[in-house]
């Protein structure tokens, strides 16, 4: 499961529909909780695919180096990244597959549709090497505070939005 | 010097976050830790001992591909070495 909190949930789609029609991108800090991930720092981060910013991202190295660095100093981890899929389902691609290499961690996506962020889903990177790596559909869970109680059925979030849900 | 190690390889270096060798170069400090922990080899590099495209070594803020003598370049103690796979992607093949 990714946890996330209200504030990051929406700080992501926020990013996404600003960027729009371009992909945004960023990373998620935070701990790993046995099985879960927990969200409880978004870094937004520039697209360096100014050749096709409307379907491809990329993170610079040297911008990921530098947050990693600083996680560490304040005791957070990577745990995931994001990014938006503008007027395109909140599914991974087979470029996000081939291109994602940080097993264990998640990936989150957004649909932005006409400037207006839709579904957001995760998905988190399975396996336990480049040849047989793969995606598996994650829970997500949003709650104000993290220690609040929320509806924790898998592809239900809460407030208004429904997140994990590929298909609605 | 530290070596930062990615969150998906730390379960191939002990747990660990970061890794100290006492190392010359770069190349040096690499064949340390994977000399240490050598489940972490095949995840950086190909078969044919070729670091993986997708594996970025920065020597502090510089791409090593990037620096004149490459691997050959000279590290000293309080130098990082991170370890950054890359982040990409897109919404079509």
């Amino acid at each position: 499961m990714l946890k996330l909190t209200q504030l990051g949930y929406d700080a992501i789609r926020r990013h996404g529909e600003e960027t729009y029609p371009h992909e945004c991108c960023g990373v998620l800090l935070g701990h790993f909780e046995d099985a879960d991930r927990s969200v409880t720092k978004t870094v937004r981060c520039g697209n360096t695919r100014s050749d096709s910013p409307h379907n491809r991202y990329h993170i610079a190295p040297e911008e990921l180096v530098r947050i990693q660095r600083q996680a560490r100093e304040a005791e957070l981890e990577i745990v995931g990244f994001y990014h938006s899929h503008p007027d395109h389902p909140a599914g991974w691609s087979q470029t996000d597959l081939a291109e994602a290499h940080w097993i264990g961690c998640s990936y989150v996506i957004t649909s932005v549709e006409r400037g207006l962020a839709k579904i957001t889903n995760s998905f988190l990177l399975s396996g336990e090497s480049e040849e047989n790596k793969r995606f598996e559909d994650e829970p997500v869970r949003v709650a104000a505070d993290l220690a609040a109680s929320v509806n924790e059925s898998k592809g239900q979030a809460v407030a208004s939005e429904t997140i994990n849900n590929r298909n609605s | 010097m530290k070596i930062l190690i990615p969150t998906p390889l730390r379960l191939y270096a002990g747990k660990q976050d970061t890794v100290d060798v006492k190392a010359t170069t770069v190349g040096d400090a690499l064949v340390q830790l994977t000399s240490t922990h050598p489940d972490l080899k095949k995840h950086l590099y190909t078969d044919d001992g070729k670091l993986r495209a997708f594996v970025n070594v920065y020597l502090n803020d510089e791409d090593v591909r990037y620096l004149a003598e490459k691997e050959n370049t000279r590290v000293k103690d309080g130098d990082h070495l991170s370890i950054i796979p890359s982040i990409a992607g897109g919404n079509i093949w």
